[in-house]
């Protein structure tokens, strides 16, 4: 009983000792595609189905792994090594399998103000030397920067030209004058960084030209003004000066169907404020009536005499009163109507009530 | 399409009301149902919320009118009565006026009345005061502004104008293509 299981331990550890050789060294027909860089192993090896079929997949896929990953580690052990902090570490080297990238490929720099001009104008980048002959110094010098070939900073004398002051300082005005070009530029291209960005452009008061308009200069000192820190609110105003167009809020419009009844009620209220607004006394109406009440009264004199008849209020001219609709006879004239004719009826023109 | 502003609407009512008084009331709160006032193309139009709410379907460059047109809103912001709107201001007329059936013609071809033609005129018009226009008959021919009052009317010669021309009928078939 002793014996056999002394030989059976022995032929176990031998058996087991096969396996693990076994199991270092792995067979394919094809070899394995690695790519150490990124830990990857392809296998070109066809997938035997009957053997998948028989062995129950799961089995099958695992051993095919495992013998994968064997040689997948087999061929790290291939590496050099180096050992850090008691540790073997395997050098990789570059991944020779091209991925996908992580993030989305770069868009495109939105164009500038100017290559969109350029674009729009066939404009064409043309390429120049970088070197330029000068003239004065008879050598080659660079066309930009230090240094430059026919640089016009470093003149001793500048011609006054006939148009301009005499009195004034060339020097100057040219420093000046390339002082503004560089902030212009400044300026242009923090718009068009503004403009890639989708940010709006903030507005300056003034950019630096020649020469400002009317407008140009309304503009500016509208940015003056309402830059205090009370966004300028409490600025001082010059006596009739016109406020800013265009700044502040725009006007909307109320939604076409809106609330009916509110809108009812805001013009109810407008009509209610507009009848207040107007004078209890109207002079030229109480005039009228004073004129008209005294008119009444000659006439109810002139009217005793001829006897009395009452006034017809009436235009559709019953009997004898000629109305003027007929528009005929001794009625027609309203000038003349104080005539002794007229049957002491004065007015020939009736006046409708309302 | 959109609804008045309140300027638009002040400069409306103050119209209006030179025409109709205090009766402007009545177009707003109207017992038979909501009415209001829309602006589409500068122009004016009063409609029912029913007529409103079908005319939204249409885009408003195809609308060429919906409603009752009151008028225009002119470049420099006034508000111009249009004949259309006689149908709404002839019931509520304050202060009217009546041409003799020899010079209806005469007024329907847009000339002012004169004294000749002035049939009847309401008692107590002031100068410059909206007046609706009649007929003898008591048709609405139109609407005008008193040139006179009704006391210096009695004085002014036959050929004076009595009142100004603003709108007739006879737009209808005179200005066709603009009224809408």
């Amino acid at each position: 009983m002793a014996s056999c299981s002394i030989e059976d331990v022995l032929a176990k550890a031998e058996r087991d000792e096969a396996e693990k050789l076994r199991s270092i060294a792995v067979n394919k027909e094809l070899d394995l595609e690695f790519d150490p860089g990124h830990l990857l192993a392809f296998d070109k090896n066809r997938v035997d189905t009957r053997e998948f079929k028989d062995n129950k997949g799961e089995d099958f896929l695992r051993s095919l792994a495992r013998d994968n990953t064997q040689l997948l580690i087999n061929e790290i052990w291939k590496l050099p090594t180096e050992k850090v902090d008691e540790v073997i570490v395997a050098k990789l080297p570059d991944s020779t399998t091209p991925l996908p990238r992580e993030k989305p490929a770069p868009k495109p720099k939105p164009p500038t103000k100017w290559e969109q001009f350029a674009k729009l104008k066939g404009i064409q980048k043309k390429k120049k030397t970088n070197m330029v002959w000068d003239e004065v110094h008879k050598e080659w010098k660079r066309r930009w920067g230090y240094k430059r070939a026919n640089d016009d900073t470093k003149e001793w004398l500048i011609e006054v030209p006939v148009t301009a002051d005499p009195n004034e300082d060339q020097f100057a005005k040219r420093n000046k004058a390339k002082k503004e070009r560089v902030a212009r530029n400044e300026y242009n291209r923090l718009k068009n960084v503004a403009r890639a960005q989708k940010i709006k452009v903030p507005g300056i008061g003034l950019a630096p030209t020649s020469q400002q308009s009317k407008s140009e200069l309304a503009q500016a000192v509208n940015v003056a003004k309402i830059s205090t820190a009370s966004v300028g609110k409490f600025q001082e105003k010059l006596p009739k000066e016109k406020t800013s167009k265009n700044t502040g809020k725009k006007r909307k419009f109320q939604p076409l169907i809106g609330d009916f009844g509110s809108e009812k009620q805001k013009q109810l209220d407008l009509l209610k404020v507009m009848d207040s607004k107007k004078p209890r006394l109207d002079v030229t109406k109480a005039v009228n009536k004073q004129m008209r009440e005294e008119d009444r009264e000659s006439a109810q004199k002139s009217k005793k005499s001829f006897g009395k008849k009452g006034r017809k209020g009436n235009m559709s001219g019953k009997g004898k009163g000629k109305g003027m609709a007929g528009g005929k006879g001794k009625g027609k004239g309203m000038a003349g109507g104080k005539g002794p004719k007229g049957k002491g009826r004065k007015p020939n023109m009736k006046q409708g009530k309302r | 399409m959109r609804p008045l502003t309140d300027e638009e609407t002040k400069t409306m009512f103050e119209k209006l009301s030179k025409y109709i008084g205090e009766n402007i009331k009545l177009l707003i709160d109207r017992p038979d149902g909501t009415y209001c006032f829309r602006l589409h193309n500068d122009r004016v139009y009063y409609m029912s919320e029913k007529i409103l709410k079908l005319a939204t379907n249409i885009s408003r460059d195809k609308l060429v009118s919906v409603g009752t047109c009151f008028g225009k809103v002119t470049k420099t912001q006034k508000f111009r009565l249009h004949i259309t709107a006689l149908d709404f201001l002839a019931p509520y007329a304050k202060f009217k006026v009546w041409v003799k059936p020899g010079s209806e013609q005469s007024f329907l071809y847009g000339n002012h009345i004169m004294k000749s033609g002035l049939g009847r005129i309401t008692e107590n018009t002031s100068q410059y005061q909206g007046v609706v226009v009649y007929s003898m008959s008591d048709v609405p021919l139109g609407f005008g502004v008193a040139a006179k009052t009704t006391q210096e009317c009695r004085r002014v010669d036959p050929m004076s104008i009595v009142v100004f021309h603003q709108a007739d009928i006879g737009e209808y078939i005179r200005s066709e293509d603009t009224l809408t």
